[in-house]
């Protein structure tokens, strides 16, 4: 008896906390934007930081003033790292919060969840991860790296600056790695690479038995020529896959591993003594040497109230997408959505590296590629700095999709148009 | 600046050339501070022509990413972490030269191929060192990254050295380097055979490597070499791959064990079992942090103070459920599991709430990192001691359970919950315990694990769909199922995973246990008698 009441209780409680967190009605003076990451379950690991940065600059923005003159106010939901609850929640947020502006999903497979939403209640998205391309969306930003913001020049890297010739691809076995890997496979090759010094090895989610494949890796890396590993093992695989590396004795010296999924936060459940001199590409790191850089970690230390917090790339994408939604709004004097998908094309904020990122007509961004190398600290060394690319939407490498190119500005406002058909829809959405 | 540079590299080198050991390597170090990456290659070069033993510690730091130059003068140092800034030591004389603060020094920048520069380079300097130590690993280091230029110190080195195995890593050594040179055929065709009796992946690498540059006609003895290296290697690639089996069958093992007196003995279908693995690994974590901030010392003894704490903790945890939920539910199977369903998800966002939702980092002890060659296969020290803690774990829990007044109380109650009752057993407290020990089981697991896996909250959900796998496989209600079932699961993996892949190599063994709980229900050693029928 007195369990059950116990029971009711917790749960009468958290159903009143539910409530109290969704059914506040704001006031007029109040922008919302929707908050959309995982606060648990699988993704929460990665999605929660973001969701603690997004109330750091709505926090900030509000110390400045807020936007058109209105406070803003975020409005988190918790998707539970479960794709359908994010279409879920992405509906709500839109039609029952009437918010202006979405900034979440990590997954590609969320994202893909959420895009008809937007395309049907016409919200906009704010999407802040690295993702694999052949997408775009007239509501959808897309502020992380595209394939050639992140994957081709660190594979370019490779082969000139460590005469790499031998090439493993490994990740996780979901879209993101299969469409880069297919991409990378296509540029290797167009490069010259025979296929048979290409080895491309997926394995399930959580994978955490790495014997077999470092030692398979090492195998292949032993036939003469220098060998690298191109990684995009996703998430939590990745301590241990680094541990079996470290314990089987593979140094980056011998064979490096550039990864595409590992940054600061991943890094920090880690020992990366073992792991000094193996690669990460990005387009921002915590080290990065600029004042905007070391203005926002004491900012974040300050907000988190906890200076062992690093920052991390994704983070940067959310400082970009939000800046560039901010300067939109107050271009178009509105939140409305159709202003302000005009308003935002050609908008120019600063990014963390010390230059700006300008949105583009394709909804990417414009941003450096760094290559960093592991520290001891856990932190990354840049080793390459490139000038700014544009995110390209429509791989070049692929044969679906090389005809293609995104434009959402009027006329044309297609996201798929084949230039060699001049038509507009295409393979891909 | 660069002329600055370069006129200075131009001193050295003609003040070099004639005596080494008179010269000061001093500027050739500090000219590092304004290099790029490819002119610290060339002063890495000239370092190592000076032959001067003394730049080996500057040149062990800059590889470690331990130099830094002086902003104000560009001078440059060793420096060692110190309170808030560094201690500086000149590089040469190794004297400590005072502190800086952070920001008025820079780090020298390294990358890979500078690192393998230098590992080269310093093979070559360290041939000569009075410890025996330090002239293996200078072998090993030109092994790895052979130079025809290191020939002939090489076979200075040989002639003086007297420690068998220092010699014979050398005359490897040089057999490596010799490939690459000008010297005659007969001597290279010496050599293939030399890297042939050394064997191992690495010789097949090195073979591979060198045949392209080689003369057409030692290419039959290149192909040669390799074959007969593939062949010898094949049985230890048999053997790895049995190795690897049973490995990932100690890790289903530990998993499994505590679910196998859970489930296996008392019939529940306990859920939030891979929690109890998670607060094992997290009691791991906490241990390892009071240890690191109040006795550093002991940190290589972490994980054997963690696990009699992981055991309390999970076991008290075990014991507070099945008081408090599990013990109103006996009999009915459907309700218990969305019930532990239920606690196993309280437990994650608890966990999740208190320590954030990011990995933990729990180190290795040193007696854990690493790895040693049996013949032609490697073995990793946490993975020999994994096994060794797990089979140690099953043949306690064993003894518990057939020798120990406690273990007969169990086996009474579980075999006929009325019979012993009446005999003036207590049930529901040997229930509360029993629980309470597969609970704690689990927790010494999750110390285990947590040397192998991430910490994070989600550590318990990948184990608990392998765990009742084990269990279901091997037989309910037999710990020696468990122990069969486990070790045969790893090895069948292991064997399916080279050749189909990891992700389909899953689906297969999932297909392959479907099939064979259909042929045999209770698994691989079923129970017999009235007890399973109950």
């Amino acid at each position: 008896m007195t369990f059950k009441s116990k029971l009711g209780g917790a749960l009468l409680a958290a159903v009143m906390s539910a409530t109290a967190l969704q059914g506040a009605f704001a006031a007029d003076d109040t922008i919302k934007i929707g908050v959309l990451h995982s606060l648990s379950g699988t993704m929460a690991i990665s999605e929660t930081t973001l969701k603690d940065v997004m109330l750091m600059l709505v926090e900030e923005q509000n110390k400045k003033g807020g936007v058109l003159g209105k406070k803003l106010e975020a409005v988190v939901v918790d998707p539970a790292s479960d794709w359908p609850l994010f279409a879920e929640k992405a509906r709500q947020l839109i039609s029952k919060d009437k918010v202006a502006a979405v900034f979440g999903c990590w997954t590609s497979s969320s994202r893909k969840s959420v895009l008809p939403v937007f395309e049907e209640l016409n919200s906009i998205l704010f999407y802040p991860v690295q993702y694999e391309g052949e997408e775009s969306s007239r509501n959808i930003f897309y502020t992380g790296a595209a394939p050639n913001q992140q994957a081709i020049p660190a594979v370019d890297y490779l082969a000139k600056e460590e005469g790499v010739k031998r090439w493993v691809l490994a990740g996780t076995d979901y879209v993101y790695p299969q469409t880069t890997n297919k991409i990378l496979k296509a540029y290797l090759m167009s490069k010259g690479v025979a296929e048979s010094d290409i080895m491309v090895n997926y394995t399930p989610f959580g994978h955490s038995d790495w014997q077999t494949i470092v030692s398979d890796i090492k195998k292949f890396g032993s036939a003469g020529k220098k060998t690298a590993v191109v990684s995009t093992i996703n998430g939590d695989a990745n301590v241990p896959f680094y541990k079996e590396l470290g314990n089987q004795g593979i140094k980056a010296e011998d064979i490096p591993v550039v990864a595409f999924s590992v940054g600061e936060e991943e890094l920090a459940g880690l020992d990366t003594k073992p792991l000094v001199g193996h690669l990460a590409a990005w387009n921002y790191f915590q080290s990065v040497d600029a004042d905007v850089n070391a203005e926002f970690i004491k900012e974040w230390h300050a907000f988190t109230k906890n200076d062992k917090r690093v920052t991390n790339d994704p983070m940067e994408a959310a400082y970009i997408g939000f800046n560039a939604w901010v300067k939109a709004v107050e271009a178009a004097g509105t939140t409305n959505t159709d202003a302000v998908l005009d308003s935002i094309i050609g908008v120019s904020v600063p990014n963390l590296s010390g230059g700006t990122s300008t949105v583009m007509p394709n909804h990417h961004i414009t941003k450096p590629v760094l290559i960093g190398e592991i520290q001891a600290d856990g932190q990354f060394d840049i080793v390459q700095e490139t000038a700014p690319v544009v995110g390209d939407e429509w791989s070049d490498y692929l044969p679906d999709s090389k005809n293609l190119i995104s434009d959402w500005r009027k006329p044309m406002s297609c996201g798929n148009f084949n230039v060699a058909s001049g038509k507009c829809g295409g393979k891909g959405s | 600046m660069l002329i600055r540079l370069f006129s200075l590299i131009f001193l050295v080198l003609s003040f070099a050339a004639p005596s080494f050991a008179q010269n000061d390597p001093k500027p050739l170090i500090d000219a590092l501070a304004k290099a790029d990456f490819g002119e610290a290659e060339k002063l890495i070069g000239q370092l190592a022509a000076t032959g001067d033993a003394r730049v080996v510690p500057a040149l062990n730091a800059f590889s470690e990413g331990d130099l830094y130059f002086r902003k104000s003068d560009n001078l440059v140092f060793i420096g060692k972490a110190a309170g808030s800034g560094y201690e500086l030591i000149d590089p040469v004389t190794g004297v400590s030269v005072g502190q800086a603060a952070k920001n008025a020094v820079t780090k020298i920048k390294i990358n890979n191929s500078l690192r393998r520069v230098i590992r080269s380079a310093m093979g070559g300097l360290t041939l000569m060192s009075p410890d025996r130590g330090v002239r293996l690993q200078a072998a090993d280091a030109v092994l790895r990254s052979p130079s025809a230029e290191n020939l002939e110190l090489l076979e200075t080195a040989i002639a003086k050295e007297t420690d068998r195995e220092v010699k014979a890593r050398m005359e490897e050594a040089r057999a490596v380097s010799l490939l690459s040179s000008d010297r005659s055929i007969d001597e290279k065709r010496a050599a293939i055979q030399t890297i042939k009796n050394y064997g191992g992946r690495n010789a097949i690498g090195i073979l591979m490597g060198a045949s392209a540059a080689l003369d057409p006609s030692l290419k039959g003895d290149v192909d040669a070499a390799i074959a007969s290296i593939e062949s010898g290697q094949r049985l230890w690639d048999m053997a790895q791959n049995v190795w690897y089996g049973l490995s990932l069958g100690s890790v289903l093992l530990l998993a499994a064990i505590g679910l196998a007196i859970t489930f296996g003995v008392m019939g529940i279908i306990n859920m939030a079992h891979g929690e109890m693995v998670m607060l094992g690994a997290y009691s791991t974590f906490v241990v390892q942090q009071v240890i690191r901030e109040n006795a550093p010392g002991l940190f290589d003894w972490s994980l054997a103070i963690a696990l009699p704490v992981a055991f309390l903790v999970t076991g008290a945890v075990g014991l507070v459920i099945e008081r408090g939920v599990i013990r109103f539910l006996y009999g009915r199977p459907l309700e218990t599991l969305l019930a532990t369903w239920g606690v196993s998800l309280i437990l994650q966002q608890t966990i999740r709430s208190i320590f954030g939702p990011t990995n933990q980092e729990v180190g290795n002890p040193s007696w854990m990192s690493g790895s040693f060659p049996v013949g032609g296969m490697t073995i990793t020290w946490n993975r020999l001691w994994i096994i060794a803690f797990s089979l140690s774990i099953f043949v306690a829990l064993l003894v518990v359970m057939k020798k120990s007044s406690f273990g007969l109380n169990m086996r009474a109650v579980t075999q006929n919950r009325r019979m012993a009752s009446s005999m003036g057993i207590r049930t529901p407290w040997v229930d509360a315990f029993t629980f309470a020990l597969g609970s704690g089981i689990a927790g010494i697991a999750g110390v285990a694990l947590s040397q192998i896996d991430n910490v994070s909250p989600n550590l318990g959900q990948s184990y608990i769909i392998d765990s009742f796998m084990v269990v279901v496989f091997g037989g309910v209600g037999n710990l020696w199922g468990t122990l069969v079932g486990a070790l045969s699961l790893g090895v069948l993996n292991k064997f399916l995973e080279p050749s189909v892949g990891a992700v389909l190599g899953k689906i297969l063994v999932l297909v392959l246990i479907i099939l064979f709980i259909q042929k045999r229900p209770r698994g691989l050693f079923a129970l017999k008698g009235r007890a399973v029928d109950a």
